[in-house]
């Protein structure tokens, strides 16, 4: 039946084209340290608010262009002409370890040059001269598998309370029902302040990304519940679940056997719709200085950075604001997915 | 009619006690208490202190300062700011008018374009024109919020043409009456755009599903069988038809404002209930978090109350009463 | 009036398509009648005969090209339906021509009162009309609905399904139509309500002294109710006349097939007859 679905998405063109994006973009977190060409935290004082570097063809092979800051206070930075870098690709820069446990010294390009310290900037650079293009990479690996991990989360959750509810009815059923009409009452924002507010400001960052999970895992898994426990309880009466009930099989196997398989297209569906909610969660918690700190990077807390310098707006350095659009074309990517997905499985669903 | 007023505000209750004591049970089992920052700092003396711990019982543990708490809500008394070293309530209510007001333009400025949009859109179904309106609308539902206002700021700042954040210019006070109503005005627009947006796509969207389901009803034919002009038909027989469940999603648009609000207010800095929330919750500025945390729910049932009291007027076949 | 047989309204070559996305649908192809004045024509013929269709088509109540094209002539009294400006069509809808529909309940409105919808229909066809409210409670009071002055504010679903049917019949005849159109007013009722519907109509058919074209594939309300009749079978007329000819003695044989499925008081039949395409297509 999923294949069935796979097969369908990938014969529509907005589907394949939204598909492709978003295997991009993964591909673009999974192998982050190999298309950075700097660590997240690599500074370049001198070089702050640094413009995009130009590129140019000479000598037969590509250089960058090196820039002077001609007025600090302003970040003005004009070419200095003649100067140039030669870019050199698959060289060995920073040791870094690939999907975590390959150590690799390889980078898809680096500078011929002695400087440590940043010198190519595809997309600028922040306030400290650090690369936004390598901060982008690296940040995109937080806030894309924040959604997946969350959402995993959520479903199981939800479908575990939703499908027991609906399964027991009952006193359980009553108590979760209220229990999640509870948590949907409250404006999911302020909930995710309260809840983030009980725990100590500062975190080490993996622990402080699985308090995130599990706060937004916390607050989404009430509407999916909600809408698993009417289905269930459909489920529940029908013919094939009274028969696996006759021959003594235990809840549980009930749940994921019998019930779970009628619910997979609507979880696809779902979940696909959801996982923008847990990226702009993310991304939400970092802007407001909650979530994903330094030196580690999440498209969240890029812009709040952008955010507290005024320069930024005065100045007109566009480049700070790509984390946004990086946001933006998952989201948008992400919803397309889910909406086609609909269609296909079902239109008249909701979600 | 009054008792289902009476029943529903009386169903507010329990909840505001469980939300107001999830909060407090947070706010408790957050590291430090909010007065380490008042004993911290020299100008509340060790006295005022100790008469504020016996105000609000903090010597005592925390069921019995939630009890107190309660008491002290009932006799209209929310505490005091340590921040701002003012009666919450005080505090609270010009906060509460700047966001009422934010989240009420923006609703209206949404629902003013949604409203036609969806209409247009599912007259023109399949045209050109429904097309690029639905695709802009899965622009602006992908946007993040505060990422708009981000933009919102930038171009502001880069055009001069709105101002850059706040709710008054700096010269406020020395404006004539009506051009201090025009200075709010002028403030307003930017956030109530950005935050608008958002919920114009999804409302445009429901209003186009909504409309098309009607344009197909019976009652149209029935309609135009006895001479009613087309226009008539769409915006007399199908509008107010489709309309009702956009009324009834009220509530929960008025939810999404509310945190919407909070987002856009900080970016924006405009001093509504949202930024007020936030930057009491990093100070721990408690009896401000508890008092606008009540505030905000018990707005946004209002709301959810008053969509139900809006469609029971609307949509005759819904009997309030039951 | 049996000696004028003055002709009211005459369909010519009426021929009605619907187009698809891919395919086209010839729902109607060419059928010509006329209805006389003071007349009651019945259409009769299964579903997706084109019947329905038929009666939408003549005041241009089907979706517009490219949708469905609708050619031919619809003449009334020397105008042709078709081809008048909108503006005109308007004005033959509900004040020349009126209709009622099958499903009562889903032909009102529900967000709007019975006495409203009424109204709007006088408000549009007779403007010198000073007290509608009057003419409203009047035309209930009509139709046989009792305390009209309290009804009139009443919305449809305060209403059982044959009170809804009397709204529609108000509704219709509000501004004195000379032709109703009553597309299978009494399917969705019960049978009881049915009888008081078709007797309501005939009361009301000899005190204004309309003409009527009945909708309809129930043979006993054709025998009981029609001067005329026409059958249509897959877009065409397969067989016209009057009542009595077509019944006692059909021509065509789905006519002879439909009245054959009839099941009859005292006749035994161990299964309902049913109509075997296959030989009619030969």
């Amino acid at each position: 039946m999923t294949n069935g679905i796979i097969k369908e998405l990938l014969h529509r063109p907005l589907g394949l084209f939204v598909s492709v994006i978003l295997i991009l973009l993964y591909l673009c977190a999974v192998f982050a340290p190999f298309l950075a060409p700097y660590q997240t935290s690599d500074q370049n004082l001198d070089k702050s608010f640094h413009p995009p570097s130009g590129i140019l063809w000479k000598d037969g092979s590509f250089h960058v262009k090196i820039y002077e800051n001609i007025d600090p206070t302003a970040a003005r930075y004009e070419v200095i002409q003649g100067s140039t870098i030669p870019i050199k690709f698959f060289a060995k820069g920073y040791n870094y370890n690939l999907f975590g446990f390959i150590p690799m010294q390889r980078h898809l390009f680096q500078l011929e040059t002695d400087e440590s310290q940043p010198q190519i900037y595809i997309l600028g650079s922040d306030v400290t001269g650090r690369d936004v293009f390598s901060r982008l990479l690296y940040g995109s690996q937080i806030s894309l598998s924040i959604g997946l991990i969350g959402i995993t989360i959520t479903m199981l959750l939800g479908f575990l309370v939703g499908g027991l509810s609906g399964y027991f009815g009952g006193k359980f059923d009553f108590f979760a029902m209220r229990f999640v009409e509870f948590l949907m009452a409250i404006p999911g924002l302020y909930l995710l302040l309260a809840l983030r507010s009980a725990l100590a400001q500062h975190f080490e960052s993996a622990q402080m990304y699985l308090m995130i999970v599990i706060i937004l895992a916390f607050i989404g898994w009430a509407g999916t519940a909600r809408i698993i426990r009417g289905m269930s309880l459909s489920i529940r009466n029908r013919q094939f679940v009274y028969a696996a009930e006759s021959m003594g099989q235990s809840t549980i196997v009930i749940l994921f056997k019998h019930i779970l398989p009628n619910l997979t297209s609507y979880l696809l569906v779902a979940a696909t719709l959801s996982i923008p909610g847990y990226i702009l969660g993310e991304a939400a918690l970092s802007f407001l200085g909650l979530g994903i700190q330094e030196p580690s990077a999440s498209w969240g807390l890029m812009l709040k950075q952008t955010q507290e310098d005024m320069k930024v707006f005065m100045l007109n350095f566009w480049w700070l604001l790509t984390p946004g659009l990086a946001i933006f074309i998952t989201v948008i990517a992400f919803n397309v997915l889910g909406d086609t997905l609909r269609d296909i499985v079902d239109p008249k669903m909701k979600v | 009619m009054v008792k289902f007023l009476f029943k529903r505000i009386l169903a507010i209750i329990p909840l505001l006690f469980g939300i107001t004591f999830l909060v407090f049970i947070l706010m408790y089992a957050a590291p430090g208490d909010f007065l380490s920052e008042a004993r911290a700092s020299k100008d509340i003396s060790k006295e005022r202190i100790e008469a504020m711990e016996r105000e609000f019982g903090l010597d005592k543990s925390w069921h019995i300062q939630y009890a107190l708490w309660l008491k002290n809500v009932l006799i209209l008394n929310l505490g005091e700011s340590w921040a701002y070293k003012i009666p919450v309530e005080d505090l609270i209510g010009q906060r509460i008018i700047a966001t009422l007001v934010l989240s009420i333009t923006s609703l209206f400025f949404a629902w003013s374009i949604a409203i036609p949009l969806g209409v247009l859109t599912a007259i023109y179904k399949d045209s050109i024109f429904d097309r690029i309106t639905s695709i802009l609308a899965y622009a602006a539902l992908s946007i993040p919020e505060f990422f708009l206002a981000l933009l919102a700021v930038f171009f502001a700042a880069s055009t001069g043409l709105f101002p850059i954040g706040g709710r008054t210019s700096i010269g406020h006070d020395f404006l004539a009456p009506l051009a201090q109503f025009f200075d709010y005005i002028y403030h307003l627009i930017l956030p109530t755009i950005v935050l608008g947006i958002g919920s114009i796509a999804g409302m445009m969207r429901i209003m186009r599903a909504n409309f098309l389901d009607y344009l197909r009803a019976e009652f149209v034919t029935t309609a135009r069988a006895k001479g009613v002009p087309e226009g008539w038909v769409m915006f007399k027989h199908v509008l107010r038809n489709a309309i009702n469940p956009l009324i009834s999603a009220f509530g929960f648009a008025f939810s999404g404002l509310l945190s919407g609000a909070l987002l856009v207010e900080n970016v924006m800095n405009y001093p509504g209930l949202g930024q007020l929330i936030y930057s009491s919750f990093l100070k721990q500025d408690q009896y401000v978090v508890m008092a606008a945390v009540v505030i905000g729910c018990v707005m946004l049932m209002l709301g959810n109350l008053l969509a139900d009291l809006l469609l029971g007027w609307t949509d005759p076949r819904i009997r309030l009463e039951k | 009036m049996e000696e004028t047989e003055q002709t009211l309204l005459e369909a010519k070559d009426l021929e009605i398509t619907f187009h698809g996305r891919d395919e086209k649908t010839e729902a109607v192809r060419g059928i010509s009648f006329s209805l006389k004045d003071g007349k009651v024509l019945a259409i009769v013929g299964e579903s997706g005969s084109g019947k329905s269709v038929t009666a939408l088509s003549l005041t241009r109540l089907l979706p517009e090209p490219p949708t469905c094209t609708v050619s031919g002539e619809v003449d009334l009294m020397g105008k042709d339906l078709l081809t008048i400006s909108k503006k005109e069509i308007r004005k033959v809808r509900g004040k020349e021509i009126a209709y009622i529909f099958q499903e009562p309940s889903t032909s009102l409105n529900p967000v709007f009162s019975i006495g409203y919808q009424i109204a709007e229909a006088i408000k549009l066809h007779l403007p010198e009309v000073k007290n509608i409210q009057e003419r409203v409670v009047d035309s209930l009071r009509r139709v046989g609905i009792r305390d009209p002055e309290k009804r009139y504010k009443d919305y449809p679903h305060q209403l059982s399904g044959g009170m809804q049917q009397r709204v529609m019949i108000a509704m219709a005849l509000a501004c004195e139509p000379r032709i109703l159109v009553a597309d299978e007013p009494t399917t969705a009722l019960d049978v009881t309500i049915q009888k008081q519907i078709m007797d309501l109509l005939k009361e009301l058919k000899d005190n204004l002294g309309m003409s009527i074209i009945l909708i309809t594939h129930n043979f006993g309300i054709i025998a009981d109710f029609a001067d005329d009749v026409i059958v249509m079978f897959r877009g065409k007329i397969v067989e016209s006349g009057s009542v009595d000819s077509v019944l006692n003695n059909p021509q065509h044989p789905y006519t002879k097939a439909l009245l054959a499925c009839i099941p009859q008081i005292g006749k035994k039949q161990d299964r309902l007859t049913t109509i075997d395409y296959a030989q009619l297509d030969a």
